[in-house]
């Protein structure tokens, strides 16, 4: 087997081609890139036009509009990315070609990867065609081509992040419409919820902490709340300070400080969350699983699965015995 | 080729399927017949490994289709009753990307795909986007896509429902041919009658039940499906007609310009000594003859008693 036959199974080449051909792809591409182009316009004559006494553009106020520009890519990729993906497997299953899929050879986690990775890569396609917009602010300078490349990559993760869950929604839930719903509310628990939660918590602890006049401590616990907020672990990317700062660490100790980076703590938690969402959308996708007899200890747990759930099902049965002598004294009629 | 043994499928406390079993040999062609809703669909799913059963078993060539589905698939070539298409595609594209799904090497494609097209008639359509192409075109396209792994079984859930009749004519000219390649076949179609000279065995299925199994001719004999007899006459038609109503195992006797028509429930014995009957009576008969009974009285009786017991 070859390096092509490994990358592209024929899942990933269908979805590739059908997607390159609908001209809905070329009309979002553009409607994407339009409104990230509007949005660097209105940030430029903000930054230049008003507020600033001097109309020179310097390194920081560059600086200034790459973080905004940054913040809005975020939010523009939270609003594109379920649209994408909620709809893979369910899409499949409401056009009636999802039975025929799951009778080929093709493995479940083939056929749920190849769904994911077409939908990643047209977003980055998209995430790339909007690099013209950065070259703006690459222009005048205060951002190193590292940070752009961070944040690229910090985007990609986000993007496998709701991408997991709309795909494990589609596979859960029957109607794509639902599977979008429930994911664009995963990702507003995400990027809002935990949000929100932090300033929450955030005001309590620190009531509690000057009121009550506790020992002096090392940070706060309220930082971890924010390393689960997409936007907190991209402004700790571009400002390192900022983890500290989340967690309140006390300067005075020069020691002491944020016991993890906002974006560490937010990709080892989502990974975690990614490999769940997966593991549970490969195994939803196809109702009969069967043994694996590479190794004897799941063929034991497989069977024990039957078993389990035949007493599950087995209730029903007394009323089964009932219509089945209802039914045959009539067959036996018949047969006179 | 296929075995189930006591199949269930519960929904809730609802039976889809209730010890069903069925035994299909190696190159036989199974007629799946039924009402809508009563368990032919739940038992295709099972058997292309898209539904679970509650409890039974169901084996396709020697595989438990719970325990190996993988290799069932390998076995199978399965056509839902329902399917879409993924209209962007050519129709050469479509068969490529089934076939690469089923780990068939490019170059082996290239040579089978023109080969599939050919025995669904659709060579002229290769190049052509699968979205244009007409429903019973859809449906042979379909048909092929089944068979691109060469698999020993098909299953092929109503094939020709919504065809008009030329394009039935086509999907049934295509089966005979399959089954001149010695595939064994499960087909449930509500054109029955019309496959009838193709299929081997037929199972009736009602309420998840199966209510009758086996050869055509047997379960036309077990059922006692009545004879119609149809006997003309030079003259004296009335007075025949007249005189059979008298006969054993006749239970109704039409008379009309075509001639006697007797509704018999006798064998063919009986059916012989009412001939000599007739002659040694003096009548001039001109023909007497039986007039076909095909599987959709058959599919009509064993059903109309199933629907009387229900209202009982």
């Amino acid at each position: 087997m070859n390096w092509r036959n490994m990358v592209m199974n024929p899942v990933l080449d269908k979805e590739f081609r059908l997607r390159m051909r609908s001209p809905r792809s070329a009309i979002t591409i553009l409607a994407y890139v339009l409104v990230m182009g509007l949005f660097a316009m209105g940030i430029i004559y903000v930054l230049t036009s008003t507020g600033m006494t001097s109309s020179r553009v310097d390194s920081g106020t560059s600086r200034l509009m790459f973080y905004a520009l940054s913040i809005a890519q975020l939010v523009l990729i939270a609003f594109m990315t379920p649209a994408l993906t909620a709809g893979v497997i369910s899409g499949e299953r409401e056009k009636q070609t999802l039975n025929m899929l799951l009778t080929t050879q093709q493995s479940s986690s083939a056929i749920i990867l190849s769904k994911l990775v077409s939908s990643l890569s047209f977003m980055t396609l998209i995430i790339v065609a909007t690099l013209p917009v950065y070259s703006i602010v690459f222009l005048y300078g205060g951002v190193s081509t590292g940070q752009l490349l961070l944040v690229f990559l910090f985007y990609l993760f986000v993007m496998l992040l709701l991408g997991a869950i709309g795909v494990c929604f589609s596979t859960i839930f029957k109607k794509t419409i639902f599977a979008v719903i429930m994911t664009y509310g995963a990702g507003l628990v995400i990027f809002l919820f935990t949000g929100i939660a932090y300033l929450f918590a955030m005001s309590i602890d620190q009531a509690n902490y000057y009121s009550s006049g506790a020992p002096v401590r090392a940070y706060s616990w309220v930082g971890y709340i924010l390393g689960l907020n997409p936007a907190g672990a991209l402004i700790s990317i571009f400002e390192p300070s900022f983890s500290e700062s989340a967690f309140f660490v006390q300067r005075s100790n020069l020691q002491s400080s944020a016991p993890i980076a906002l974006w560490q703590q937010f990709l080892l938690v989502y990974s975690v969350v990614i490999v769940i969402m997966l593991w549970i959308a490969i195994r939803k996708i196809r109702p009969v699983r069967g043994r694996r007899r590479s190794k004897a200890g799941q063929v034991v747990q497989a069977a024990s699965d039957i078993r389990h759930e035949d007493s599950v099902e087995l209730p029903p049965q007394p009323e089964e015995l009932k219509q089945m002598e209802k039914i045959e004294p009539k067959a036996t009629e018949r047969e006179k | 080729m296929i075995e189930i043994r006591n199949l269930t499928k519960m929904y809730g406390s609802f039976a889809a399927l209730q010890d069903v079993n069925i035994s299909i040999g190696k190159g036989t062609v199974f007629g799946f017949v039924g009402p809508n809703g009563a368990g032919k669909s739940t038992t295709m799913s099972i058997l292309a490994t898209l539904l679970s059963p509650t409890s039974g078993s169901a084996k396709v060539g020697g595989y438990e289709v719970t325990d190996y589905p993988q290799e069932v698939r390998k076995l199978i070539g399965y056509m839902p009753d329902f399917f879409g298409v993924y209209d962007q595609f050519k129709t050469t594209e479509y068969l490529h990307f089934y076939g690469a799904s089923y780990g068939i090497p490019r170059q082996e494609r290239e040579q089978l795909i023109p080969q599939l097209l050919e025995l669904v008639n659709l060579s002229d359509k290769q190049d052509v986007y699968v979205d244009s192409l007409s429903r019973g075109m859809k449906q042979r396209l379909c048909l092929a896509r089944c068979l691109v792994h060469d698999p020993e079984v098909l299953i092929l859930d109503e094939p020709a429902s919504g065809l008009d009749p030329r394009a039935r004519i086509e999907m049934r000219e295509i089966l005979k041919e399959l089954k001149l390649m010695g595939k064994t076949i499960i087909i449930s179609s509500h054109i029955l009658p019309e496959l009838a000279e193709m299929v081997d065995e037929i199972g009736v299925i009602e309420h998840g039940r199966m209510v009758a199994q086996g050869k055509v001719s047997e379960i036309q004999n077990r059922l006692r499906v009545k004879r119609v007899l149809h006997i003309r006459v030079l003259e004296r038609a009335e007075e025949l007609a007249g005189q059979l109503r008298d006969e054993l195992h006749v239970s109704q006797v039409l008379c009309d310009e075509t001639g006697v028509h007797v509704h018999f429930g006798g064998g063919d014995t009986e059916q012989s000594a009412l001939l000599t009957n007739i002659l040694s009576s003096g009548y001039q008969v001109v023909s007497f003859h039986e007039a076909q009974s095909n599987l959709e009285d058959v599919f009509l009786e064993i059903t109309k008693g199933g629907g009387a017991n229900e209202l009982a």
